[in-house]
């Protein structure tokens, strides 16, 4: 069954940073990751990463959901390393270990292991950063907020907040369709089709009588939903009301004050101490 | 018994959904079943009940945690082979079939099955001809396009393209769910047709207990994932209390029946289609007659 895939990663909670208002939440996640980029040294990143290992806690979200997001960055985790350790050269480095390979020389300087750390280090918390705001918000609170925010665009003649419907009736069909594909590929399986062996080209080939009847019921699917909307009076250009009241509360205005603090923290430290990058 | 007229034989199937300690659904809990060869099993059961589950673990599409099927002798989750084997031994049409059509023609679909079989294009078209003659469907139709025929020929042409591997065993789930009476007619005649022509083994999941005191030799029932019944059509519509507890209930020409008997009718309450019940009525106005 393909239906384990999950779109969004939300970990259903009540922790401090559910209940955040999901724009402060989008505003400071980016933020977050300005700041991150602002570190120059170990201390400065240091306090970056106890930042976010602090939300991490606060999020109540267990350690092992966590770091299942890791791991689709781990193969460019392990390259930055590798390139930073390798191509760290500089006059005046302290070189830890010299092996000559063929005619060359593989020297790893005591500055390349930093500059790998340091880096590995900015990506995780960038990762973690950025994955705590998708696990402690729905994606239809998501797109609410992104709504939000960029409503003044409309004024720009951009229609924001149709762009906003088809984002939530996007993201509310993808279940759907995964649900679709299941059951047409078990059909197709039923009548001989073989969807798992063979290369490339012969696999895509066998995907063509999943793909027609699903484009074929997703069209079917997107008439009946037009109709159904338009029946309840959607136009799509008129102000509407949302259902959802985004409020702004003091543990917002604390959350953003705390950000502010560890945002001047690192511009303190970075000044104090040497620079790594 | 004689192993030779087994169709399809399960032994203790079990299949575990969320196969964590915690949070797991049994959705087969032991299911040790034979199917005669010819035999026309209805399988009926609440929603939920395992039906569906069923029937996938027949062609090889859901593996069991735990237990054997074998069809025709042979354990289909024996090797590779026996899988693929198994695909074209037990053809399944699944619930609203419609949506696995995907070809330019109705009988470039219909030949789908047989082209996967890897079979020569004579019998391909031998095959693709049975099939529409089966399901009914002419030649206009046949090289139409499936988009463009109606709900119930759409359906047809989905049974049919089933139908033309030529399995040994057929499994129709709810072959007749949403059609129009006309349409829900021709399938189940249809179904009557080609079980005399071929002769082969039927499992039918329906909700409709006409439809089933109708046409199957046999019910099994299932509840919870387990077998509740098994049995002929009157040995299990003889029980409308033990089918009421499970959501179920016989046909209603039989609730009639057993209602007029409780109220002093002397009716038989064995009497499961409109052709029984036309018969008990005769019969009893000829008795009345002669008492009177």
């Amino acid at each position: 069954m393909i239906s384990d895939i999950t779109i969004g990663q939300y970990y259903a909670g009540h922790s401090v940073l559910h209940r955040l208002d999901p724009r402060i939440k989008l505003i400071l996640t980016l933020f977050f990751m300005v700041v991150i980029f602002m570190s120059r040294n170990f201390l400065s990143l240091g306090l970056i990463a106890l930042g976010s290992i602090a939300l991490a806690v606060l999020s109540r979200v267990p350690a092992k959901t966590l770091l299942r997001s890791f791991r689709p960055i781990l193969v460019l985790v392990l390259f930055t390393s590798i390139l930073n350790l390798l191509y760290t050269q500089k006059e005046d480095a302290h070189i830890l270990l010299a092996v000559p390979i063929f005619r060359w020389m593989l020297t790893i300087t005591r500055e390349g292991v930093f500059a790998a750390i340091f880096t590995t280090a900015r990506i995780m918390s960038l990762i973690l950063v950025s994955s705590l705001l998708t696990y402690t918000t729905t994606p239809s609170m998501l797109t609410t907020g992104l709504e939000r925010l960029l409503k003044p665009l409309n004024k720009l003649h951009v229609p924001v907040s149709i762009f906003a419907m088809m984002m939530t009736l996007a993201l509310r069909f993808v279940p759907t369709l995964i649900e679709e594909v299941d059951r047409i590929m078990n059909a197709q399986k039923a009548r001989g089709s073989d969807l798992e062996t063979g290369n490339f080209l012969k696999r895509a080939k066998a995907f063509v009588p999943v793909l027609v009847p699903l484009f074929i019921s997703a069209f079917r699917r997107a008439a009946e939903l037009a109709n159904a909307m338009e029946s309840r009076c959607y136009t799509g250009n008129n102000q509407r009301t949302s259902l959802k009241q985004l409020k702004i509360r003091p543990r917002d205005m604390l959350a953003c004050a705390l950000c502010a603090m560890l945002c001047a923290g690192v511009v303190i430290l970075n000044g104090r101490f040497a620079k790594i990058i | 018994m004689n192993t030779q007229n087994i169709a399809i034989s399960c032994r203790d199937l079990r299949h575990r959904y969320n196969n964590t300690a915690k949070n797991r659904t049994d959705a087969l809990d032991g299911i040790t079943l034979d199917v005669q060869k010819g035999e026309l099993l209805a399988i009926i059961g609440h929603t939920g009940s395992g039906k569906s589950t069923f029937v996938q673990h027949l062609n090889a599409l859901l593996k069991p945690t735990d237990g054997t099927v074998f069809v025709d002798g042979k354990n289909i989750w024996e090797n590779k082979a026996a899988v693929r084997q198994a695909r074209f031994l037990v053809g399944l049409c699944f619930q609203y079939p419609e949506y696995q059509l995907f070809e330019e023609t109705v009988a470039k679909d219909i030949a789908f099955g047989p082209k996967n079989m890897k079979l020569d294009g004579e019998e391909i078209q031998r095959r693709v001809r049975f099939a529409a003659d089966c399901v009914g469907l002419g030649a206009d139709l046949l090289a139409k396009s499936p988009f463009d025929l109606s709900g119930g020929e759409k359906r047809r042409a989905a049974i049919a393209g089933v139908i033309a591997m030529r399995p040994q065993v057929l499994v129709l789930d709810e072959p007749t769910a949403g059609l129009d009476p006309r349409g829900k007619e021709l399938i189940l005649r249809m179904i009557d047709r080609y079980r005399l022509e071929t002769g082969s083994t039927i499992l039918l999941i329906s909700h409709h207990m006409e439809d089933v005191a109708r046409l199957a030799d046999s019910v099994l029932v299932l509840h919870k994932g387990k077998i509740a019944m098994r049995g002929t059509v009157a040995q299990v519509f003889s029980q409308p209390e033990a089918l009421a507890a499970m959501g179920l209930a016989v046909p209603n020409v039989t609730q009639i029946f057993c209602d007029l008997n409780k109220r002093g009718l002397p009716v038989s309450t064995s009497i499961f289609t409109i052709e029984d019940a036309a018969a008990e009525l005769l019969r009893l106005k000829k008795q009345g007659g002669a008492t009177a």
